[in-house]
């Protein structure tokens, strides 16, 4: 399993677009890709789970990642959180 | 037999053609238990697919009708009806509740929708609830084998009859099948009544009844004008629309000409027909109405929409989008006019008994000097970018105008001295809403470089009633001779000095008032984008040597606001 860390810094946090993207990105890969945040973990593949959890500036979320291609979508995801300014 | 129903006009034009019933079919089922779990997720799936070829052909013919933006919604429904959490939730309560589909799909729905409505601090993600109930709506109708009605699909011509359109029925509307909508419910500033207008479609809503006053296929007209909307109309019912159709087509084609042209009166003097606006998003409007620069941009809605005190660089933005986007034409920009009915959540002002009466505008902007230097800072460094005039609003004295002017400057000396171009020839007016300003115009044309009359203000104030008061609503009188005599003081003072005369209220777009301001010699009409072509159509009749006359009955003889009204109707034919 491949997990990373991120601290969000993006003034309105995981909302709207950047959300869509996370997902988009997700969803290329075979492996189940899960985000957590506060204690609760949802499907990185779904927008509505995503959006339910309201993340916001300066939340610290885990992303984990379970499968053959684990180590190619935790990147892509963090290439993602990079070019969408949601952490550094 | 005809009916005649009587709504709020909200979008200009005039149709007649059949109906065609956008309402909801009954999607009405019962919740039952079902033996066969595999059975029921394969319905469901079914359905699913449906659903999103449906949606598919909808964000189509939306992208072609409305443009990519309008129709990316339906890209966020398609991701929920691919949404794993949302169909997995569905299929466990299928599988472990053994709920049949419909049931299933309502209780997963019904959750998502809450928790998204629960997030009261947060505007898109309420819209949201609106999109998963939307596409449940769609995956219901398809597990209950029943239509809905697809106005994206419509083919022949038809009037749209709804109790309300959502945000998404209207994106769906394709302008050349539909040729009008008519609603139950709704306003003018409705999400669908504005789509209404961008997508030039007449519309009438808020008529309380059209769902239940006409079947589909029956014969309606609609008049967009007045609010009009006529159900199975006579022989001679249409033959009036239709020649109200072609007398405002021909009103239409008149105005496109005159889009590019300057305002000219049948005398051949000319006046500038200019437009007030709020945004930088309000450009627009200007720009296709052919306005021939901004009179009033009214810079308190920066500080409105921000949820703190709008930064300089902020500010500049702004401002020099909107300069660059007019150069050369002339922007006049009003200083921040908070207070009144105005207020900043995080600019907490004192409780007032006449806040009308009380610290407001250009009062505010004397006292907190930190807020004020900022955004004349701001408006200087933009006035590289254009033509740029700034007005201050609610002055009462010279002195105040002395005290703004001299901030400016200083604002203006530091600029220059950290190297920061600015232009050189910026007029500084005042907005003429106080009497005591109109009475003293004389003196005011001295020391300002314009005037702009701001009506509304100006006659509350005049008159001593509260414009908000329903009981004293009779005193907003614009064609009192008393109110027209300070107009035309303020206006003759200011050429007496070089100057030039402005209004930027209501009034100056109001086809009564335009006439007799002519007649008294008003420089600059600055009103809604909207009405300007309207305003440029009207001088072109009129001949400023028979306004001048007129302006003197007006001013002279005449003892009412009805009266001047009158006389203006006669005179020039309206």
């Amino acid at each position: 399993m491949e997990k990373r860390d991120f601290n969000i810094v993006a003034e309105t946090g995981i909302h709207a677009r950047p959300a869509t993207l996370l997902v988009q990105t997700a969803s290329k890969f075979n492996s189940d890709v899960n985000l957590e945040y506060k204690g609760k973990s949802v499907n990185l593949k779904s927008i509505m789970g995503v959006m339910s959890l309201g993340v916001g500036q300066g939340a610290d979320v885990t992303i984990t990642a379970e499968g053959a291609d684990e180590a190619d979508a935790i990147a892509a995801i963090e290439d993602t959180m990079k070019k969408e300014g949601l952490a550094n | 037999m005809t009916t005649t129903l009587k709504g709020i006009a909200a979008s200009d034009g005039i149709a007649t053609a059949k109906a065609y019933m956008l309402v909801q079919p009954d999607l009405s089922f019962s919740k039952s238990s079902i033996d066969d779990p595999e059975k029921e997720i394969d319905r469901l799936h079914a359905a699913l697919s449906q659903s999103n070829d449906e949606l598919k052909i909808i964000r189509e013919k939306a992208a072609e009708s409305l443009g990519e933006e309008e129709a990316q919604v339906f890209d966020a429904h398609m991701m929920i009806l691919a949404d794993p959490e949302f169909t997995g939730a569905i299929e466990s309560k299928i599988k472990d509740d053994k709920e049949n589909a419909e049931a299933a799909l309502k209780d997963v729905s019904d959750m998502f929708i809450a928790t998204f409505e629960a997030m009261t601090d947060n505007a898109y993600m309420q819209e949201r609830a609106a999109d998963v109930r939307d596409v449940s709506t769609r995956v219901l109708a398809h597990l209950l084998g029943v239509t809905l009605p697809n106005p994206a699909l419509i083919n022949e011509e038809v009037i749209v009859v709804a109790h309300d359109l959502t945000p998404s029925d209207t994106a769906q509307l394709n302008k050349k099948f539909v040729k009008a909508f008519v609603t139950d419910i709704g306003g003018r500033t409705a999400h669908s009544a504005i789509m209404a207008r961008s997508l030039e479609i007449p519309a009438v809503v808020g008529t309380q009844s059209i769902t239940e006053s006409v079947k589909e296929g029956q014969m309606l007209g609609v008049n967009g004008l007045t609010g009009e909307v006529i159900v199975d109309p006579s022989d001679a019912d249409i033959a009036e629309f239709n020649k109200e159709a072609k007398a405002y087509a021909d009103q239409k084609a008149e105005w496109e000409t005159l889009k590019t042209a300057t305002s000219i009166t049948a005398d051949g003097k000319h006046y500038d027909v200019a437009a007030n606006i709020g945004t930088p998003k309000d450009l627009d409007g200007v720009l296709a109405n052919g306005a021939e620069g901004i009179g009033l941009y009214r810079t308190e809605f920066l500080y409105m929409d921000s949820a703190e005190l709008p930064t300089e660089d902020d500010q500049f933005e702004a401002y020099k989008k909107v300069l660059e986007t007019m150069n050369p034409k002339p922007v006049v920009v009003r200083t921040m006019d908070i207070g009144g009915d105005k207020h900043l959540p995080y600019l907490p002002l004192p409780e007032e008994d006449n806040p009308f009466l009380g610290y407001r505008a250009i009062r505010i902007s004397l006292d907190r000097q930190d807020i004020f230097r900022t955004q004349l800072r701001a408006l200087l460094r933009a006035s590289a970018f254009g033509n740029l005039r700034i007005m201050f609003p609610m002055i009462a004295t010279i002195q105040e105008f002395e005290a703004a002017k001299k901030i400016f400057l200083e604002e203006k000396a530091n600029l220059q001295k950290d190297g920061v171009k600015v232009s050189d020839d910026i007029q500084l007016g005042i907005m003429i809403e106080i009497p005591a300003a109109a009475v003293l115009a004389d003196q005011f044309a001295k020391h300002v470089d314009f005037f702009s009359i701001g009506t509304n203000d100006l006659i509350q104030y005049t008159m001593a009633a509260d414009r908000g008061n329903e009981h004293v609503s009779y005193l907003y009188q614009p064609y009192n001779p008393s109110i027209l005599r300070l107009v035309k003081n303020v206006i003759d003072a200011a050429h007496k000095e070089g100057k030039w005369a402005g209004m930027c209220g209501e009034a100056a777009g109001d086809p009564i008032m335009v006439p007799i301001l002519l007649g008294m010699g008003l420089d600059e009409y600055s009103m809604s984008a909207t009405s300007v072509l309207k305003i440029r159509s009207l001088m072109k009749r009129l001949s400023t040597a028979d306004m001048a006359k007129m302006a003197d009955v007006a001013l002279n003889e005449n003892i009412s606001n009805d009266d001047n009204a009158a006389l203006v109707k006669k005179t020039t034919g309206q």
